[in-house]
């Protein structure tokens, strides 16, 4: 734990951001479903990681137990998108978002 | 009395709207009589009103309801009935139904034939609202009225262009007189309060001969009389409409609207005994319009445009007669011209009719023993415009001149000069288009036809009107009581009466001539009238003279006369061309630069504002998750500032 100390928070901080908007800009940008998915658990996964980052450096275990309950409602929400992916898959055959247009009014 | 001024109104609007709402279901032999059946509903009851004056009190001024009131300014919807106004009713209705009638037949397997009526229905209306008009704006409703019926019928062929190119050229020229009957209502406004008839006439007794206002009211309102009744300058319309049907050209631009100007000055006469400036403008465009028309129908070829210079002169000589005083003389000839000249363009019609189409004078001749009904009505027609006794016409042309010599002989020299040459082109015409031998294809002699008796009556009809139609007015010289004169006294007060011997010292005549002057004046004339029918006689029919083939040689004089004096080209080079390109300009630098780039752009901003607009319901899930981060980091920012 001391060892973890020794990396400045603000690296942590920096690179959680990076990764962070990187999935956002892969979530606007994708036009394939599953990497727009991909993408949204890439930011999950960044703020896991800042999550237990700031519980290191605050000494406070509540971050990691936070962190498994993130990542078990990410595993079910994965599972829950995917399984919509592939139906919509075998009614239009295809998962481009542009194409997949008929969520208006 | 208003009701049956009212019903007088009714049947001719009601026909016009039956008419024009049904005109694609009703049948043919239904407009037949619905179309003259109003008009003669309408001339029976003003038999009745005629009837009424010699046995009842009548109320001249019928007020209907009050129309315009804005502050001083209180115009009524009112009806003036006297004599005059009862004089043109007949007119109107009598000749218009016998014009329905023959239309009936003239019209028959036109596909436009219920609109026709439908028109011919509003024109008589709009007219008989100018005549029973009891006040001038009420008069003008007619006055405009009868203009775009004119225009209507002018253009009633309307996939012909140029026939739609003259109606608009009749209708911007009789605009162009209105501008000035329009000025002219104005001032009678502010100089009398009021544009009611009997108003105006009773505070003109109150004003001097020769007060500015009333000149300048006079002036203006015969510039609107200009513009209607087709005289100098503004008379270029008149043979461009003989583009409409004959039948209209005998209504419209012989029997009725084109006299709507003459009837508006004998209203107004109250006003034009005051100016003596304005009636010697009237009578001096008269007369050179007299004059400027015949010597131009003597070049004619086409046999209504003959008549229709002939229409133009004769209108000069009824404004000449008003310039020299005789009202009467003029309302007169007014009423003899409608019956002759609708007898002549309807048999020019029959002669038409029967050619199936021509109209060149150059390729008729002869039809006086193939069409013999056609051709004696047109021989009594002829002879009444020429001003042989004992038809009509001698009589009203005769009152006329009698002013004219009074005034001054060279008035009367030139306006016989004038008779001479309409006595010799309407000879001219009969010669050309009745005798010696035809001239036309071996097709149309074989189809020539007398045509059916619905026409051949209503020409027979005019035509006995034309004969003995002089009988409304003889005068003293002739044992005769002068009947029209005196049932016209009450309107032209300050006029001396031709069958009284009261000598008005204010009156027109300066010294009434003695009767062995009127004999000797009425034989100089009717000598020169015989004298040209003899030499066109001579000409055409002896000698076989005078068809030219366009693009003849011909010297300049009769080169400016065929060519109308070249009028038509100076008002094309002077004023059509110079507007024309006006409004190119205005439309190439202003419209499509400013305008069109303003009213699109705004249509392009809505568009573009729609297409942003439209992301947020177009169901792209992109654009819903782009404006949700939006969204947050929004909040995010504002949660930090604010």
């Amino acid at each position: 734990m001391s060892a973890l100390s020794t990396i400045p928070i603000s690296y942590y901080l920096i690179f959680c951001s990076l990764l962070f908007c990187i999935g956002v800009v892969g979530v606007l940008i994708k036009r394939n479903a599953l990497v727009i998915l991909m993408s949204v658990e890439l930011m999950i996964n960044s703020i896991n990681l800042l999550l237990a980052a700031f519980s290191v450096y605050m000494n406070d275990p509540a971050g990691q137990i936070f962190v498994f309950f993130i990542m078990v409602v990410a595993a079910a929400e994965v599972a829950v998108g995917l399984a919509i992916v592939v139906l919509i898959y075998r009614t239009t055959h295809s998962i481009d978002i542009n194409v997949l247009n008929k969520l208006k009014w | 009395m208003l009701v049956i001024i009212i019903l007088i109104l009714l049947f001719p609007l009601a026909g016009f709207v039956v008419l024009g709402v049904g005109f694609r279901k009703i049948s043919p032999r239904i407009t037949a009589f619905i179309g003259p059946g109003t008009i003669l509903v309408s001339f029976l009851l003003s038999v009745v009103v005629l009837i009424s004056f010699y046995h009842f009190a009548i109320l001249p001024s019928c007020h209907l309801f009050e129309w315009i009131t804005i502050g001083p300014l209180r115009i009524p919807f009112e009806f003036l009935l006297d004599p005059l106004s009862c004089l043109m009713l007949l007119v109107v209705t009598g000749v218009g139904f016998v014009i329905h009638l023959y239309s009936v037949g003239y019209m028959k397997g036109d596909p436009g034939f219920n609109r026709f009526f439908a028109y011919m229905n509003l024109f008589i209306f709009s007219m008989l609202m100018l005549v029973l008009g009891g006040n001038y704006l009420v008069m003008f409703i007619g006055w405009e009225g009868v203009g775009l019926c004119s225009y209507l019928l002018i253009g009633f062929w309307y996939k012909n262009r140029e026939y739609s190119n003259a109606a608009k050229k009749a209708f911007i020229m009789n605009r162009i007189g209105d501008l000035g009957f329009l000025l002219g209502m104005f001032l009678l406004f502010t100089t009398f309060g009021s544009l009611s008839f009997d108003r105006v006439f009773a505070g003109a007794q109150h004003l001097q001969p020769g007060d500015p206002a009333v000149v300048a009211i006079t002036l203006l309102l015969f510039v609107g009389a200009v513009g209607k009744s087709a005289q100098i300058p503004l008379h270029t319309w008149l043979p461009d409409a003989m583009a409409g049907p004959t039948p209209v050209s005998a209504l419209i631009h012989a029997a009725t609207m084109v006299t709507a100007g003459v009837y508006m000055v004998a209203r107004s006469n109250a006003l034009y005994m005051l100016s003596p400036v304005s009636m010697a403008v009237v009578g001096l465009t008269g007369l050179v319009t007299a004059l400027f028309a015949a010597s131009v129908a003597i070049f004619q070829y086409d046999i209504k445009k003959v008549l229709a210079w002939s229409t133009i002169s004769q209108l000069g000589y009824m404004f000449a007669g008003l310039g020299a005083g005789a009202f009467t003389g003029a309302m007169f000839h007014l009423t003899t011209h409608a019956f002759f000249k609708a007898l002549l363009f309807l048999g020019a019609g029959s002669v038409i009719h029967a050619l199936g189409g021509q109209q060149d004078i150059r390729n008729m001749g002869g039809l006086r023993n193939k069409l013999p009904k056609t051709w004696w009505t047109f021989l009594a027609g002829t002879l009444a415009i020429a001003g042989i006794p004992p038809l009509s016409g001698f009589f009203s042309k005769d009152e006329i001149l009698h002013h004219l010599w009074e005034q001054s002989p060279a008035l009367w020299i030139l306006a016989v000069a004038g008779a001479m040459m309409t006595a010799f082109y309407m000879f001219r015409l009969l010669y050309l288009v009745f005798f010696r031998d035809f001239r036309g294809t071996e097709q149309q002699r074989n189809h020539l036809h007398e045509s059916p008796r619905i026409m051949t009556i209503p020409l027979i009809i005019l035509a006995l009107l034309a004969t003995v139609g002089g009988i409304l007015n003889i005068p003293e010289i002739f044992c005769g009581r002068s009947n029209l004169g005196k049932f016209l006294a009450p309107v032209f007060p300050n006029i001396q009466h031709p069958g009284s011997s009261i000598q008005d010292p204010a009156a027109s005549i300066p010294h009434p001539a003695s009767h062995i002057t009127e004999w000797a004046l009425i034989s100089a004339t009717l000598a020169a009238c015989l004298l040209m029918i003899f030499l066109a006689w001579r000409r055409y029919v002896q000698k076989g003279r005078g068809i030219l083939p366009d693009g003849a040689a011909q010297p300049f004089a009769a080169r400016l006369l065929s060519q109308r004096y070249f009028v038509d080209e100076f008002y094309e080079t002077v004023i059509v061309r110079p507007l024309l390109s006006l409004s190119r300009m205005l439309h190439d630098g202003v419209e499509v630069r400013f305008i069109d780039r303003f009213v699109e752009g705004v249509g392009r901003a809505v568009t573009g504002a729609g297409n942003a607009v439209r992301y947020i319901q177009a169901g792209n899930v992109g654009f819903y998750m782009f404006m949700m981060i939006a969204g947050i980091i929004l909040a995010l920012v504002l949660n930090i500032f604010v």
